[in-house]
This record gives structure tokens, C-alpha cells and sequence, in this order.
């Protein structure tokens, strides 16, 4: 059965924001209880970051938001308002290749067979790459903590450990920031 | 058409026309077969910019939500969908009645509808659908639609199944002919209970009883599909779905079956699948959904489910309950095994006809049995339908028979390694059942586990420094298994290639591979690609895979049963020899030497005498095209006729079979009764492994997936799940517990066991290259490994899975009260 016509969808408050992702400005009308990702996927079009669960349990939506110290952490974004996260620098997988290059994570991935299906992988590697901003010569045991939060069904993990620990024997991209020493 | 016999009579040499040297091709840069190059699609994947169902949208896309059933087994009254219809931005709903058609997987169960028509049969079963024009209004839709139902009884368990079947009130499904049974069988081989009692007499035997809980398959991609209708209006335009699903041409059938629809009608295309392990291997409602709300409408229609749809499509692995036993006489010869399965099935046939059979006809090898007889039953209950997960009905018999084996090992004073060699079937041998098992590394794979894990010095030893750990023991177990690498015979019957590939070459130098085969991860266009560069010596950048699209692609029946490597590989093959001998012959010409004296490989041709003398792909590919025209071969590949000589038994036939075996390491908390898996070494036969890293990753995933189901995973529904009181609704309502990756746990990487994969090549005739299947065999026998640790461990026999804490202390107490026979571990 169709409905005689299409009206107007119930109005939805919005508010304007600016984003800045991956080093780019977008102004942005977004409805206050829209999420991050959602944002992201649908209205930037930056459909590289995943949803796989859309209540903060499975990881894969993950994106990397810069604090006040341009600190970079991982951050849920099927948890996070994406009106709560204006003016703050965002970096979604879109944005970890700098200058046609792969990122160290990027191409150990790949090196080490990580990448079976993909698509938790977005929101591993750019855990994987907070870890080595932190930490540049992490542990096992510290990979396997920082990545803990990313649920991954196809590999066993066991590649993608060796992928991180592959990613920290080499220097992050140019145009990256500089490894932090360790705390 | 290739039917893989060729390669009985003349065994493909790999390397046979190129010019590199195999040691060269394990290397990094070179992507022939055995080369552990990366994936054709690894960059892509690296950068995020793969794209998967979700990630298209189309201009004047619609919202569709699905009202999903509150009732376990219920009448459906009436559907009053008139409320839903007047919110602004509301397209269209509909209901079971707009699609009635009947469909299923399998052509002799076709037992469900896209919608449910008349009356629901579990908790979430969708009844109505709904296009908004977003998703705040298609909820709101789906929130207004009132659904009127006037309950039956529940069927929840194999118990009331079997009791209730032959009322009305109480039969789930009723396209069973008897009872609420989806299907029986009953094979026997040889003089079992002869056997049985001659062991009895003078021998071992062992006699229990099993369960192995239900778990589901969740990959991190959420089932979503798009249904899009172009150059006409509704049912006169061409109707395209895309959709994450693992069988695009069985979808294509009965997309066409259910909308009325002329198959050359139909389009499907399947992006890359974020995982699917069994789980996306049939149709689902939302594909025809978003089809007839496509064609309704004039408008793209997409669906995605949420987490919990997900988790209640389901079709995941069957809750079985199964008694075996197993005899063998005094020198550790395995005489009988006999089993009586109970299976689980859901609301839903789904592969379940096929599951029973599996439940049993996969247990013949690569350890073998001199009689052999099973009988297994499956139950329609009201709970979301089970069907094919990772190992498809094969993982929860091998779980109580190599259980079976560590004990009869122990009664008769043997190794358990030494009783499965001294069992090995042997190569090339019919098993017990008719079945052919060509090439097994059984041994090797033994002797690879027994090494790595130091199994003679450590089993039976690690709870000697008892002390240094505090309430924890460790112990080691041991188990091995095998499995099909496809099955002969498609799912409908038809003379037609189970597998074709188009390649097309042309004077650029580029190859491009079309094959209607689903990359869901495992990496099929990676095959594609290797086979390519083997057989063409092209260089891997200058191949491009074009897979899965109904419209651009040949047939390929789907990634399921192991069956992508050796059906696809063996038509990939046929078509690049045919384009390879053309080029050979080009080239030939032109140089003024024989064919064979002509060879292809790293993106150039040689002459065989003088490596000198070269030309480039793209040069060679334009003599060919200068002399036999436009470049382009098929191939083809069917398997011939093999298996048993009796009803059933070509079902488990398979061209050929990989052999695995694993070692365990747990450590059980005496005190919690929480189990953590250490280590686990497994070594696995795939025939020759095309591409080494994505075997492994194959062994390393099927691992992993199967020590979570030993500890963490289980489908608990209202009436099982500890802590839901007796008279609560959710407890009489069949309602599955926690549908979210928080309450249904899969491992994280803490929980995850360090894993020691070996690749053992033991080619077989039958598979391209000798090639066999490395996707699921590598799951089955990880769980009885993990249960015989946690034997040596704490010398408790566990039966039920899953192993939690409740269940392991539950045992733990028994053994102190003495309710279990004292062993040789208790007595420590």
C-alpha cells in the first residue's frame, strides 16, 4: 500500500556546526541528536569509518579526535554527538594516508594479511595509530590492551598484532605528527 | 568445461610455463601461486575507501524499517497499517500479504516468506515493512502499525517439539510432513552394534551424551541491501538489489521467484562483505523488502538492519544434543561409532535438511571407523531458524567423537595422538560412508602439533608445578578433524557449471578477470588475481577482478561450503590456459619457435633458450590480438559424479577433503571456574596454498571463532538464560537474551588465544593447482582440543558447551564429591 504523497518528514532540530576533519572545514546543519557518525557517513559523505553496532560495543565506528594539547584519542563516534565535537580536529581513516602515502599502520596492515574482510578495520587502524602516537614501541601485552576495544570476527587478531608491531619498527608519514616519546 | 578429472591423469605442475624459479616466488613482489603477495584489494581496504552495501546511497533513497513480532507463535489477527501510512514522508508499507510466495534455500524446504503471512513463529520475525523518507520516520512508521495476534503455543525446546508436533496449536512450521520434524536420517554402515558388543567384550567403549549450544555467526557488517528500479516503471522497469550477501545467484533466482519477476529481469550485485562466515549464505527478508518497496514506489529503497536484526536473522550453528558411542578393540582399532542427533532447527528450514546429513556424514574421516551409523533429527522450535555456520553441521559431532577418542586413548593406555595416526584413513581411500577422500596431511599435520606444542614432554605434566599457579591448571588436548572443499552436487539440481569465469585480455597488457564469485573477505579476487599472474605472467597491478554482478559476471553458486578456491580456481584456470596457449602461439610465430619454447611470467614473455630474447605482457598481447582477434576465454568447472551409492550419500561428497589437527593449551581457575585458552597450535592440509598469508589468516580466524565457542558464545533464549525469573514474560516468550555484541561476547584480543598457525601443503588431484579448502576445516576440531586441555587440566570430562564458569565450578564440585569416576588426573 503507498501513501498518496510525501510530505514533509517531521521537523528535526538542527543546529549549525563547524567540523574539522581531516584537516578540512565543513559547516555543517546537523540534527542535535545525530551522531557523529552519522554525520560523517551520511552527510560528509565519509563512509570509511563503520558502523557495526551503533551502541559503542563492537569498535568499528572508531575516529580520532584531537584534545586541547592536539592529542589525538579514539573515540566512539556512534557515541559521541557530533554537535559535541565541534571546532575539535577529527581525523577519520580518510584522513590517516597523508600526501598519497599510506600510513605506517596502513601499509603494515596490508603487508601482514590484517585486512581480511575490512570492515572493522577503519576504526583497528586508527586505534592501532593512537597507540604508536603515544607510544611508539609498545609491548604486545600494550597492543593487545589498546586494541581491545575493536572487535574483529574474521582474522583471530593474530595478524593484526603483528601489523601493529610492524607499524612501530617504522617512522610515521611525512606530514604526521611527530611520535610523542613515551610517558 | 572443466570437470578437475584432468588433473587426475595429467597433475598440474605449478610452475610449468614460466620462468621463475618456486624458491624465488615465496618472496614479496611476485604473485603467482604459492607467493605470500598482498591482497588485490588490500590497499583499498587500508584506506577506508572499500565500499560496502551501506556505503552507496542513491538520490531520492527511501528508509526501510521492518515491525518485528513481540510473540513467539501467534496467529496474525489483523495488520492495521493505516496509522503508519498517515505520517508525512511515509511511502509505503507492506505486509506478508504483498509477498506471499513462498522461497528457502533449498528447493525441497521452501518454507518461508519474505514477511510473515498469517502467523509469526518466533520473537522478531518480521511482519511488516515500511519506506519513510528518513529514519526517524520509518520508525515512527513502524511504531504506529498495530499488529492484532491471538497466541498459540510456544514451542521452545527439542522436548515439546517432539511431544506437540501433531497438534495444530503446536506445530511451528507446517510444511512438516510429521510432527514438527524438518527432516530425518538415518544411515548405517557396516555391523555396528556387532561391533560394539565385540568391544564390549574385548576393548573400550564409550557411551555419552553431548550438547553443543547454539552460537551465531556476527560479522562486524550488519546485513543491508538496496533495491533500485530503472528504465521502467515498477514491474516493467529492471530491478537492481545490492546487497551484502554470499550467494548473489541464489538470491537472483528467488528475487525473481518471489516478486514474479522474469529472472533477465533481475540484477544482483554484491559488494565486498564485511564478514559472513554462513550467515548471509541464503535470502533474507530485507532483499525483497527493499525490492517490492523499490518497485512500489519508483524510489531506492534501503535497508540495513541494526545489531539485533542481525543477531535474529540469524541462521547460525544448531544447538545439538547428541548421544554417542564409540568402541574400539584392545590394540586401539576404531570398530563402531554411533550417534542419535537431535538438532535444533528454529522457526525455519533454512539449510537444515542438509545440516542433519552433515551432522553425520562428515564424521568418517581423516581418523576412520570400520562401521559407522548415525541418526539425526532436526525440530522446527519457535526461535529464529539455524542454518550454516562456519563449519556447517559438522563442528558439533566432531566436538563429542575426538572428545570420544581422548577418552578411549586414556582407557586404553595410549596416546590420543598415537590412537588417530594409528586411525588415520589413509590417501586416496573410500571411507566408511562411500565417501572419496583423495590427498590428507593428517599425519603431517599431527607430527606439525605434536612438535610445536612439545606435546610428549608436557602433556599430562603441566599440573605437576600446581603450586606456582595458585588455584589455576593448565593441561593440554588434542583433536583433529576435516572437511569438504564443496560439495558436488549444486543445491538445485542442474547440468550447468557449479563455476564460470570470463577473462578478457587486450593490448594494454591488462587482464581483467570477470567471475560471479563473493569476495566476503576471505579473499576469492586474490585467487583470481594469483591464478592470473601464474597462468598469464602478468604482473599484478595490470589485473582487475570484476566479481559478483549478476549482469557483468558468469555464475558462480556462492561463498559457501569451502567450494570458491577449487570450483572458481578450476574455471579460472581453464580460461587463462586457453588465452595462454594464444599468446604462446602469437609469440611463437614471431619469433619462429615452438609454443612450448615460449614463456610467461614477472609482466613479460621469454624465449625458453635465450632469456635474452623478451617482449612485454602488452607486446605479446598485441601479436595475439593481431593474430586471433579480439582476446577473451571462458571457463567452466563441474564436478563429476562421486559419493555413496545409497540415498544421501552424495551428500558430504566432496572433490576433496583438508585435514587439520590442533593442540590446546588452557588454564583452568579452580577457584572461578574461568577458562583462558593460552596457546593453541594447529596445523592444516589445504593442498597447495595459493596465497600462504591468506591461509593462515583462514587458520588463525577459524581458530579463534572456534575456541570463543568453547568458552564465550551461546544463544540463550528467555527459557535458558540464568538469572530471567520463571514467570517473567521473557522467560515464557522465547525471547532471545541479550541480541547485542555486549551480552552475546565475542573475543576481544585479551581474550583471544596466541595462536601458532602451520600451512601443510598435501596436494590433491582434484583442486587447481592441487588446492583444497583452508575456511572452516580449521574451526572443528579447536573445540574438542580445548575441552581434552581442560581434562588434562583439572581431569573433569566436560559434555555440555559452554564452558562457563557456573558449569566449569558445577563440575569442579562434582569431581570432589566423587560423582565422576576418579581418573588418573583426580587422583594427582
Amino acid at each position: 500500500m503507498t501513501a498518496p504523497d510525501s510530505g514533509p518528514t517531521a521537523t528535526k532540530r538542527t543546529r549549525l556546526v563547524r567540523l574539522l576533519v581531516n584537516g578540512a572545514t565543513h559547516d555543517v546543519a546537523v540534527a542535535e541528536h545525530h551522531t557523529l557518525l552519522e554525520v560523517l557517513r551520511y552527510q560528509l559523505q565519509l563512509t570509511g569509518t563503520k558502523q557495526g553496532c551503533d551502541k559503542g560495543d563492537c569498535g568499528a565506528c572508531t575516529v580520532l579526535v584531537a584534545d586541547a594539547d592536539n592529542r589525538r584519542a579514539p573515540v566512539l563516534s556512534c557515541l559521541t554527538l557530533a554537535v559535541d565535537v565541534e571546532g575539535k580536529e577529527i581525523t577519520t581513516i580518510e584522513g590517516l594516508a597523508t600526501k598519497g602515502k599510506l600510513d605506517p599502520v596502513q601499509d603494515a596492515f596490508d603487508r601482514c594479511g590484517a585486512l581480511q574482510c575490512g570492515f572493522c578495520q577503519s576504526g583497528m587502524m586508527l586505534s592501532a595509530r593512537a597507540l604508536l602516537d603515544e607510544n611508539p614501541r609498545p609491548t604486545l601485552p600494550q597492543i593487545q590492551q589498546a586494541l581491545s576495544g575493536n572487535l574483529c570476527r574474521c582474522t583471530g587478531y593474530t595478524k593484526i598484532l603483528e601489523a601493529t608491531l610492524l607499524a612501530a619498527t617504522r617512522p610515521a608519514a611525512a606530514g604526521e605528527q611527530p611520535p610523542k616519546e613515551p610517558a | 568445461m572443466s570437470d578437475g578429472e584432468s588433473t587426475l591423469k595429467a597433475p598440474y605442475f605449478p610452475h610449468g610455463s614460466t620462468i621463475v624459479d618456486a624458491a624465488l616466488r615465496r618472496q614479496e613482489g611476485d604473485h603467482g601461486v604459492g607467493a605470500r603477495g598482498r591482497k588485490i584489494d588490500g590497499a583499498e581496504k587500508a584506506l577506508g575507501r572499500t565500499r560496502f552495501a551501506d556505503d552507496y546511497a542513491f538520490p531520492g533513497m527511501l528508509c526501510c524499517k521492518l515491525k518485528r513480532s513481540t510473540r513467539p507463535h501467534a496467529r496474525i489477527v489483523r495488520v492495521d497499517v493505516e496509522p503508519a501510512l498517515a505520517i508525512p514522508g511515509v511511502h509505503a508499507v507492506i505486509t506478508g500479504r504483498e509477498l506471499p510466495t513462498k522461497f528457502g534455500i533449498i528447493p525441497w524446504t521452501q518454507d518461508e516468506t519474505a514477511l510473515a503471512v498469517d502467523k509469526v513463529r518466533y520473537v522478531g520475525e518480521p511482519v511488516a515493512a515500511v519506506a519513510a523518507i528518513d529514519e526517524e520516520t520509518a520508525n515512527a512508521a513502524v511504531r504506529a502499525l498495530r499488529v492484532e495476534y491471538q497466541d498459540l503455543t510456544p514451542v521452545l525446546d527439542v522436548d515439546t517439539a517432539k511431544r506437540t508436533g501433531d497438534a495444530p496449536e503446536s506445530k511451528v512450521n507446517e510444511h512438516a510432513k510429521q510432527g514438527n520434524v524438518t527432516k530425518r536420517v538415518e544411515l548405517s554402515f557396516g555391523p555396528v552394534d556387532d561391533n560394539i558388543e565385540a568391544c564390549r567384550k574385548d576393548g573400550a567403549v564409550v557411551e555419552d551424551s553431548f550438547f553443543y549450544c547454539g552460537t551465531t555467526h556476527a560479522p562486524i557488517e550488519p546485513h543491508c541491501a538496496i533495491g533500485l528500479v530503472e528504465g521502467g516503471p515498477g514491474a516493467q522497469g529492471l530491478l537492481t538489489v545490492i546487497s551484502s550477501t554470499q550467494v548473489p545467484h541464489y538470491l537472483h533466482r528467488d528475487l525473481a521467484h518471489v516478486l514474479g519477476l522474469p529472472e533477465a529481469q533481475v540484477r544482483v550485485i554484491q559488494p565486498p562483505v564485511g564478514g559472513a562466515f554462513g550467515g548471509k549464505s541464503e535470502p533474507f527478508t530485507l532483499e525483497f523488502v527493499v525490492a517490492k518497496l523499490a518497485m512500489m514506489t519508483g524510489r531506492p529503497v534501503k535497508c540495513l538492519y541494526t545489531r539485533e536484526e542481525v543477531f535474529l536473522a540469524h541462521r547460525g550453528r544448531h544447538p545439538m544434543r547428541m548421544r554417542f558411542t564409540t568402541a574400539a578393540d584392545r590394540q586401539g582399532q576404531l570398530k563402531a561409532v554411533k550417534s542419535v542427533i537431535d538438532l535444533d532447527g528454529g522457526a525455519y528450514a533454512s539449510f537444515g535438511m542438509i545440516t542433519a546429513y552433515y551432522a553425520g556424514q562428515i564424521l568418517t574421516g581423516p581418523v576412520a571407523m570400520e562401521s559407522y551409523a548415525f541418526d539425526a533429527t532436526r525440530y522446527y522450535t519457535n526461535k529464529p531458524a539455524c542454518g550454516p555456520k562456519r563449519g556447517h553441521g559438522s563442528v558439533q559431532p566432531r566436538f563429542a567423537f575426538e572428545c570420544h577418542l581422548d577418552m578411549l586413548a586414556e582407557q586404553l593406555g595410549m596416546d590420543p595422538i598415537e590412537l588417530r595416526r594409528r586411525n588415520f584413513a589413509g590417501e586416496n581411500v573410500t571411507l566408511v560412508n562411500g565417501q572419496r577422500l583423495g590427498s590428507s596431511g593428517l599425519l603431517q599435520c599431527l607430527d606439525a602439533v605434536e612438535r610445536a606444542s612439545r606435546w610428549r614432554e608436557r602433556r599430562g605434566k603441566l599440573g605437576a608445578n600446581a603450586s606456582e599457579r595458585g588455584t589455576k591448571r593448565r593441561g593440554l588436548g588434542v583433536a583433529s578433524s576435516m572437511y569438504i572443499s564443496g560439495t558436488n552436487y549444486p543445491i538445485y539440481p542442474n547440468e550447468m557449471p557449479q563455476s564460470g569465469v570470463q577473462v578478457k585480455l587486450d593490448r594494454s597488457g591488462r587482464v581483467t578477470m570477470f567471475s560471479g564469485a563473493s569476495d566476503i573477505g576471505q579473499g576469492s579476487d586474490t585467487v583470481l588475481m594469483t591464478i592470473a599472474c601464474e597462468e598469464l605472467g602478468v604482473r599484478p597491478e595490470h589485473v582487475r577482478v570484476v566479481s559478483s554482478d549478476t549482469d557483468l559476471t558468469p555464475v558462480d553458486l556462492g561463498a559457501y561450503s569451502s567450494r570458491v578456491t577449487l570450483m572458481m580456481g578450476h574455471a579460472a584456470l581453464e580460461a587463462c590456459r586457453r588465452l595462454r596457449e594464444q599468446v604462446q602461439e602469437a609469440v611463437a610465430r614471431a619469433w619462429q619457435c615452438e609454443p612450448d619454447d615460449v614463456l610467461l611470467g614477472h609482466g613479460k614473455v621469454w624465449a625458453r633458450h635465450d632469456t635474452q630474447q623478451s617482449i612485454s605482457s602488452a607486446e605479446a598481447f598485441k601479436l595475439a590480438e593481431a593474430r586471433f582477434g579480439t582476446l577473451g576465454a571462458t571457463g567452466g568447472y563441474r564436478t563429476h559424479p562421486r559419493g555413496g551409492d545409497y540415498r544421501g550419500g552424495t551428500i558430504g561428497a566432496s572433490p576433496a577433503y583438508s585435514s587439520t589437527a590442533h593442540v590446546a593449551e588452557v588454564e583452568v581457575d579452580t577457584e572461578t571456574g574461568k577458562i583462558d585458552v593460552v596457546k593453541v597450535w594447529v596445523a592444516h592440509d589445504c593442498g597447495t596454498a595459493i596465497n600462504p598469508v591468506l591461509v593462515e589468516g583462514q587458520i588463525e580466524g577459524s581458530t579463534y571463532m572456534g575456541a570463543a565457542e568453547v568458552f564465550l558464545e551461546n544463544m540463550l533464549y528467555g527459557a535458558d538464560a540464568v538469572g530471567v525469573p520463571a514467570a517473567s514474560a521473557a522467560r515464557r516468550g522465547g525471547m532471545l537474551v541479550g541480541p547485542s555484541l555486549l551480552d552475546y561476547r565475542i573475543p576481544t584480543t585479551l581474550d583471544t588465544p596466541a595462536i601458532f598457525a602451520s600451512v601443510i601443503e598435501r596436494p590433491d588431484g582434484n583442486g587447481p593447482y592441487g588446492a583444497k579448502e583452508a575456511g572452516e576445516g580449521p574451526l572443528h576440531s579447536t573445540i574438542p582440543a580445548v575441552v581434552n586441555a581442560v581434562y588434562d587440566a583439572v581431569g573433569v570430562r566436560y559434555f555440555e558447551l559452554p564452558l562457563s564458569p557456573a558449569r566449569v565450578l558445577a563440575g569442579l564440585r562434582q569431581q570432589r564429591d566423587g560423582a565422576q569416576p576418579t581418573t588418573h588426573k583426580a587422583a594427582e
